[in-house]
Formats: structure tokens, C-alpha cells, sequence
């Protein structure tokens, strides 16, 4: 398939999955059951990698800043900033992506395959909009969520990396946290969680839901989800910086 | 009613149904059988509008579904009750809940309503207390017989069936033929069954439709298929000696 007949496919798709539901009780559940896949269920995945990366942020740039001109509560600043704009929702994103877009590719691909989406369909089912849809929403509504929690403990790592460490002082990273704060930058984060967030799954979904064949193109479609949302969260990364700021 | 006018059907280029015409009445069974690969899944799929045919026109009743648009054809399905050769249970539900999904999804019934009506139609296919299996936990032919019990638990009005005794043993694939012959009287169904089991043939067969490489060989009923000479039939349906011995007999018994 060229990259104009995927796009084209891509957009076709998505301008079904927000048709009206057949059935709003059954909808809302999907959805439900999405959120906990999708949202809940990469608690600690996102944790556990905004928290060293935080870390890491604050030992590299307190190691840079020692030593020179830079006032020490710089470090808090950075971190807080870099952990806003870029790093929780970037890399987020992109482990979800992984995470999540391997997930529901190959889940979507499974039901093509076995013809479970034929039997939904044969039921009068809009497919496109029941099995995506609720995917898509639970994405876009979670992950910004899931975004705030990893800037959060972004902040907390490099907390205590400067407590565990003795690079700065705790309260000079105090400090910096307070100083030049701009909740523009919040609203940009939260921004880019959205646009990230339905990137991938929307992107992941397709390529599940459009398999033909068995187990071999489940699993190469499932890779494909997983590098085609990557490459288009990072130029998405790329126009929202124009755009944003 | 289900009326074929010419229908073709070609992937990439090549054809695989060459122009089929048929009639499935109401209140029968269809049999559509044929060796593996002449395009009964295929036929059936363009049937229920699955695969986009070629050419050609299919009707149900008198509306020609090739020129529905897609609103038209969905409420047209919630008519349709489907069982799919390799059976396409939901895997992450239950038995019972994928026998319920259509119930669920379609009707206002209230929980006590839809419970006795799953097991209704659960106990119809002899599965009575599987409620709570995944399908992963079910053999072959129960897997068979929840989609089939998933098929007919909306009261379809037109149902298909894509092999639904292929990898039964005789009794049990008799039990199924004899389910899906009695709701087709019972509700005055149109029901369309893909086989190759000459069991069913001789059992169920009372409208059927020989397909040899995509073309419409031979149709008839199953008394017809005791006489008829067409070659490719008896090779079809009389495949081992044993089978053409016992041809031979019956016939002399007439
Ligand atoms: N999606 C498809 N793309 C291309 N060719 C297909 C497709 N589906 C079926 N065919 C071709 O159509 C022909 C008929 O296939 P079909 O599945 O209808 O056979 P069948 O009669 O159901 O066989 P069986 O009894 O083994 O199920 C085969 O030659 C097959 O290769
Ligand atoms: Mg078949």
C-alpha cells in the first residue's frame, strides 16, 4: 500500500469513528473498560520512567551548572520547564506508543483475522466507531492525565536526586521549582498530550484494523503501528513547537 | 427471499464467482455445497455484504443490496444471524456473553429477559450450563454451536451458516442440522447453509446449489441428488466407492 493510500484509508476511517454510537450504554462501558486498559493500566510504566528521567535531569544539569556563572536554582527551573514542554508528554508518548500501540494493533488485528470484526458488522455494527472510538476518547481524555502525573514525578525525581545527591541544595531546587513560572506552559503540555494521545491510538487502531492475513501480518502490522505513531508524534512534537510557541 | 441475479466476484483481477444465479426461498434450507475452494465462503460473504460484488445484483426480498447504502444495510442486518466457518466467538467474553452481545446491543429487554433467553437458546444447542466459558476453554464444535447460538438469538429472519458441521463428529453434526432445519420451520427463516458434508446434503437438503470453480453446476433437492447424472455431482457428493455402492442400492430400492 503507497503512503497516499494509507493516509487516504487513515482519513476515511477516521471520519467513521465518531458516528453516533448504536448503543450509548454499551458505548460508555467500552469506554470505561478502555480508560482502565489504556489509562489506568500505564500508571506505572509512566511512573516509574518520568521519575529517572526527572533524576537524571536534575544530576546532569546540577553537574553542568557547578562551577559556573549559572545561580544553582537554575537546576529546578530547568527540570520543571523541560518536564513541561518536552520530556512528560514526548516521552510518555512515545512509551505508549509501545506500549499501548502494540496493544491495541494487534488486539484490532486479532479480531480481523479470527473475523470477529465480520461478526460485528454482521450484526449491523458500525464497527469503525464501536471498536475505535472508544479507544480513541479513553486516549485522549487519560493521557493527559497520565501526562500531568509524569511531570509531577518528573519534579519529585530530581527532588530527590538533589536530596540523595551532593550536587545543590534541596532548597535551592526549592526555589527554582517557584521561579519564572508561565502556565502557558502547562496548557501547551496538555495540549500536546491530546494531540499525542490520539495520534497513537487512532494510527495504532488502523493498522489493526485494516490486517489481512494471518499471524505474519499481525505481527508485522503491529510494528508498523508502533514506528508509524512514534515518526508522527515526534512531527507533531515538531509543528506543535511552531504553532505553541 | 433471497434472489442471485448474476453475481461475480474477482480479487485482484481474478474471478472467483463466475456469474451465479440462484433463489434461496423462505422457510427452506439452501444448501450451498461444493469442494473446498469453489467459493462458498466467498458467496456467502457477498450475500450478507461482507464482500462488495463485481457485478450483479443480490435481493432480499426487493431490496438489491448491492445499491444499499451502507444506514440501509445495517438495519437490514440486525435481520441477519451469521455463523462463520471458523466460528469468530468474541474472545474476552464468555460464552454467555457473547450469546447475549446482540441482546445487549439491540434491545431494551431487561437483565432477567435476556438471561432466560440465552439460555434458551444455549440449551437448544445442547450447551446448557457453559455459561460461564471462555471460548478458549470450549472445544471445536461448542465453539460452532455458540455461534450458532449467537446467530439465532435475535430471531434472525435470514440466517447463514458457513460449514457448520465441518469438524463435528456424525451425532453431533446431525443435532446441529436438525436445530438449524427446525427454526427454519419454525420461524419461517431463509436460511443458507455452506457445506460439504454429505450428511447434511441428504438430511437438510431441500434447495441446493452445486458450485464447481465459481460457476453454478448443478441445483436440485436431495431426492434429485440420488438421480441426477451430472458427473461432477456424483463425484462431489459420492466420493468413495463405499458411497457409490450405497447409491447404487438406494436407488434400486426405488
Ligand atoms: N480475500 C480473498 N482474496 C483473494 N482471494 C480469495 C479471498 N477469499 C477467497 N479467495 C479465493 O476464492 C476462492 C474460493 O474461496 P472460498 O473461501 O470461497 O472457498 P470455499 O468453497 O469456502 O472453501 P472451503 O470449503 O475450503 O471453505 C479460492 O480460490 C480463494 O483462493
Ligand atoms: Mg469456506
Amino acid at each position: 500500500m503507497s503512503i497516499f493510500t494509507s493516509i487516504g484509508r487513515y482519513m476515511i476511517l477516521m471520519s467513521h469513528i465518531f458516528s453516533r454510537p448504536e448503543n450509548g450504554r454499551m458505548y460508555y462501558k467500552e469506554v470505561m473498560r478502555q480508560m482502565n486498559a489504556i489509562g489506568v493500566g500505564s500508571i506505572p510504566i509512566v511512573a516509574l520512567i518520568s521519575f529517572f528521567i526527572g533524576a537524571v535531569t536534575a544530576v546532569q544539569t546540577a553537574f553542568q551548572f557547578v562551577g559556573s556563572f549559572i545561580p544553582p536554582y537554575y537546576v529546578g527551573y530547568v527540570v520543571r520547564d523541560t518536564m513541561l514542554l518536552e520530556l512528560s508528554s514526548t516521552i510518555t508518548c512515545l512509551v505508549l506508543a509501545g506500549k499501548v500501540g502494540s496493544n491495541l494493533a494487534s488486539e484490532l488485528g486479532t479480531m480481523r483475522i479470527t473475523e470477529q470484526i465480520d461478526a460485528l458488522e454482521i450484526m449491523g455494527i458500525n464497527t469503525g466507531s464501536f471498536l475505535i472510538g472508544p479507544k480513541v476518547i479513553a486516549a485522549v481524555v487519560t493521557i493527559p492525565l497520565l501526562v500531568v502525573l509524569s511531570a509531577a514525578l518528573g519534579i519529585l525525581g530530581g527532588y530527590m536526586a538533589v536530596a540523595t545527591s551532593n550536587t545543590i541544595k534541596v532548597s535551592e531546587y526549592l526555589r527554582g521549582l517557584h521561579a519564572f513560572f508561565d502556565p502557558y506552559y502547562v496548557t501547551i503540555m496538555l495540549i500536546k498530550a491530546l494531540v499525542f494521545g490520539f495520534l497513537l491510538t487512532s494510527i495504532s487502531s488502523f493498522y489493526g484494523y485494516y490486517v489481512e492475513g494471518g499471524a505474519y501480518e499481525l505481527g508485522k502490522s503491529s510494528t508498523r503501528a508502533v514506528v508509524i505513531s512514534s515518526v508522527a508524534i515526534l512531527l507533531a512534537d515538531y509543528v506543535l513547537a511552531f504553532l505553541l510557541t | 427471499m433471497i434472489k442471485l441475479d448474476n453475481v461475480r466476484k474477482s480479487f485482484d483481477g481474478e474471478e472467483v464467482l463466475h456469474g451465479i444465479d440462484a433463489t434461496f426461498e423462505a422457510g427452506k434450507c439452501n444448501l450451498v455445497i461444493g469442494k473446498s475452494g469453489s467459493g462458498k465462503t466467498v458467496l456467502v460473504k457477498c450475500i450478507v455484504g461482507l464482500f462488495k460484488v463485481s457485478a450483479g445484483h443480490i435481493y432480499y426480498n426487493d431490496t438489491d443490496i448491492t445499491r444499499a447504502s451502507k444506514k440501509e444495510m445495517r438495519s437490514l442486518r440486525q435481520e441477519i444471524g451469521m455463523l462463520f466457518q471458523g466460528g469468530a466467538l468474541f474472545d474476552s467474553k464468555t460464552v454467555e456473553e457473547n450469546v447475549r452481545f446482540p441482546l445487549d446491543m439491540f434491545t431494551n429487554r431487561s437483565e432477567k429477559e435476556k438471561r432466560m433467553r440465552v439460555d434458551e437458546v444455549l440449551e437448544r444447542v445442547n450447551l446448557q450450563g457453559q455459561n460461564l466459558k471462555m471460548p478458549s476453554e470450549i472445544s471445536g464444535g461448542m465453539k460452532k454451536r455458540v455461534g450458532i447460538a449467537r446467530a439465532i438469538v435475535m430471531n434472525p429472519k435470514y440466517l447463514f451458516c458457513d460449514e457448520p458441521n465441518s469438524g463435528l463428529d456424525p451425532q453431533t453434526s446431525l443435532v446441529i442440522d436438525h436445530l438449524i432445519y427446525e427454526i427454519t420451520k419454525e420461524y419461517n427463516i431463509t436460511t443458507v447453509v455452506n457445506t460439504h458434508d454429505m450428511n447434511s446434503v441428504m438430511e437438510i437438503g431441500e434447495n441446493i446449489i452445486f458450485l464447481h470453480e465459481g460457476c453454478v453446476e448443478w441445483s436440485g433437492n436431495h431426492e434429485n441428488v440420488l438421480t441426477s447424472d451430472n458427473r461432477l455431482l456424483e463425484d462431489f457428493i459420492f466420493a468413495s466407492s463405499f458411497l457409490k455402492r450405497a447409491k447404487e442400492a438406494l436407488v434400486q430400492d426405488k
